[in-house]
């Protein structure tokens, strides 16, 4: 039955399995070893002076 | 409007034609109820910009040409309406506090009491003003970051304009004194629909330009676009639920019922604050402080580790705001606790911006532009501590309902929206408009430091007001009595409100000195495009006075 309790059951207790898996793709994404180049290139590449889209 | 093909000015009448029948239908039906007002006004609208886009319908077909270059006209009608929103926006704010200092200035009319004028000013700033900002500024963000042109020339303009005509219906409707009664969501049933309907359009025309991206990687400053974009629809879908009196009404009732419906108009009202008034300008912060600074984001990573923070974190906090009351006491923990880990990534986006300038900091002295964003970034940590620090329970028995809630909301918006929005188009305008730089560095500077004193002013006078408001309301005597009656708070209030008026006024200058800064930049002959021995007219020749002034 889908009661009031079962909300607060999936909220305490689920939601907090939730979070803590949510954090852990977050963190694996953010320092997986095949990203690093991803990114570095990231931070660099809105100084390209060009001003118009490529083609 | 220009560059409009005849297939897409074709579809722009089609759309405005549909648009205005429309507008006769809601008056027909509204007659003399608000519906109907607002009807004639959606006619009038739509009449105007159809008679604009007849103006130019017979002009020859764009050159193919356009398509090898951004996408540029619509940011430049953005940026003009950012800022007569903002300078609208602003004055309403000046006035409700002055309002609130000498009541006389409602002036005995129903259209000018506090309680309309106040939705007016926060639905024109955060709107009026942040909307049109966010919506011009991630149409230049998303097309330099993904080497790519927006995907087409109709849906700018839809969402541009459209976006603009919710807000007018939204803010002229308070002033006739209709409201949904739920804070940032006052506009009633039918604006939200037509909002729902231009931000659908914003959404795809987003998607559909990241995903014509010539850059692997989408960079960051898309990913808070488009939790903004994506997010503010849930929310506006889900807390706007209504059903109207009828068609014919402006009148509409809610479907939540009691503490259901203070808890979805909180969970809609904080992140309203944390999509709208956060992600967005963390946008422009990650894009303009870096293309500003000239130096690349101290942490890519960390950016990417905040962000899933803030937009995780973010949407259990609405709670805070409902304190003792009828809530459930584990919901008010789970929003309280959730606003005080709210804080790590909050304070991991701020460090990043000021680390970011680590190197630079004799350009932060040097460049009011980038001292705007700099300020901003500063500010935006000061008031996510202030945040996560009222959202604590005893603190908040304290803080609730006085004026350091409205400190705390400025110390946002001033410190931190506004601030990084006019760096933001203090850097974009020269670069779209192609002017080397603005019009006057020195008025740039005027503005920061009006900017920043009336800032300090307001928030320092609500921080003081608020506190001791809140302490006179708690103060019991010896036999458990009130000390103060509400009367004798509201004259210890008296200076206070006097000293936010006047920095809201110091904030209000800066605004339309920016507005006149602008406006001159974009006067301003460009050394290419109108050479001084072109064949013009003398009293079109560029004056040599009118030449930009030389690098700060």
């Amino acid at each position: 039955m889908f009661t009031h309790e079962t909300l607060v059951e999936g909220s305490k207790m689920w939601g907090l399995f939730y979070l803590v898996g949510f954090s852990i793709c977050v963190l694996i994404y953010t320092f997986l070893p095949a990203n690093r180049e991803r990114f570095e290139r990231a931070e660099r590449e809105i100084f390209d002076k060009d001003d118009g889209p490529w083609t | 409007m220009m560059q409009l093909t005849t297939g897409e000015r074709q579809l722009g009448a089609i759309v405005l034609i549909a648009l205005a029948i429309l507008g006769i239908a809601m008056a027909a039906a509204g007659r003399t109820d608000v519906l109907g007002i607002h009807g004639a006004m959606v006619l009038l609208y739509s009449l105007a910009l159809l008679f604009l886009l007849f103006s130019s319908a017979f002009g020859p077909e764009p050159s193919p040409a356009r398509l090898t270059r951004y996408y540029d006209d619509p940011i430049k009608v953005g940026v003009g309406l950012t800022l007569f929103w903002a300078i609208f926006g602003m004055f309403i704010g000046v006035w409700a506090a002055a309002q609130l200092a000498w009541p006389i200035l409602n002036f005995d009319t129903s259209w000018a009491s506090f309680g309309r004028i106040r939705p007016a000013h926060t639905s024109g700033v955060i709107f009026g003003f942040g909307g049109n900002a966010l919506i011009t500024t991630s149409f230049h963000v998303v097309q330099r970051t993904s080497r790519a042109r927006l995907a087409d020339q109709f849906s700018p303009w839809f969402v541009l304009f459209g976006f603009n005509l919710f807000c007018l219906i939204a803010v002229s409707g308070y002033f006739l004194g209709v409201t949904q009664s739920k804070e940032y969501a006052e506009a009633e049933w039918y604006a939200d629909i037509w909002l729902v309907i231009v931000w659908v359009t914003y959404f795809v025309l987003y998607v559909r330009t990241l995903a014509l991206r010539k850059e692997p990687h989408i960079y960051v400053a898309n990913w808070y676009y488009m939790a903004f974009i994506i997010v503010v629809a849930i929310l506006h879908i889900v807390n706007n639920l209504a059903v109207p009196l009828s068609f014919a009404h402006a009148k509409s009732y809610t479907i939540w019922a009691g503490v259901q419906d203070s808890m979805v108009q909180w969970w809609y009202g904080h992140n309203a604050v944390a999509f709208f008034l956060t992600a967005g300008f963390l946008a422009m912060l990650y894009y303009y402080l870096p293309k500003r600074a000239e130096r690349p984001i101290f942490s890519y990573r960390l950016s990417i580790l905040s962000f899933w923070g803030i937009t995780f974190f973010y949407m259990w906090a609405g709670s805070h705001h409902l304190h003792y009351t009828a809530l459930p006491h584990w919901v008010q923990n789970l929003g309280m606790t959730f606003s005080v880990m709210l804080l790590v990534p909050s304070w991991a986006s701020a460090g990043n911006a000021l680390l970011t300038l680590n190197g630079a900091w004799h350009k932060v002295r040097d460049d009011a532009t980038l001292r705007f964003i700099m300020m901003a970034a500063f500010f935006y940590g000061l008031s996510t501590f202030e945040g996560s620090f009222l959202a604590i329970r005893p603190v908040n028995s304290l803080s609730h309902y006085t004026d350091w809630t409205v400190g705390h909301v400025h110390a946002g918006a001033l410190g931190w929206v506004a601030m990084i929005t006019f760096g933001s188009l203090y850097t974009l305008v020269p670069a779209i408009w192609k002017r080397e730089r603005m019009y006057s560095a020195a008025l740039v500077e005027v503005h920061f430091w009006l900017a920043l004193v009336g800032t300090l002013i307001y928030v320092f006078a609500m921080w003081n007001s608020g506190i001791i408001q809140g302490l006179m309301w708690r103060t019991y005597s010896p036999d458990n009595t009130l000390v103060y009656s509400f009367l004798d708070t509201l004259l210890a209030m008296y200076p206070y409100y006097i000293a936010r008026a006047f920095g809201g006024l110091l904030f209000l200058i800066g605004a339309i000195v920016a507005a006149y800064n602008i406006w001159m930049t974009v006067r301003a002959p460009s050394a290419a495009q109108l050479p001084l021995d072109e064949d013009l007219p003398a009293s079109d020749r560029p004056l040599d006075g009118a030449a930009p002034t030389p690098a700060e």
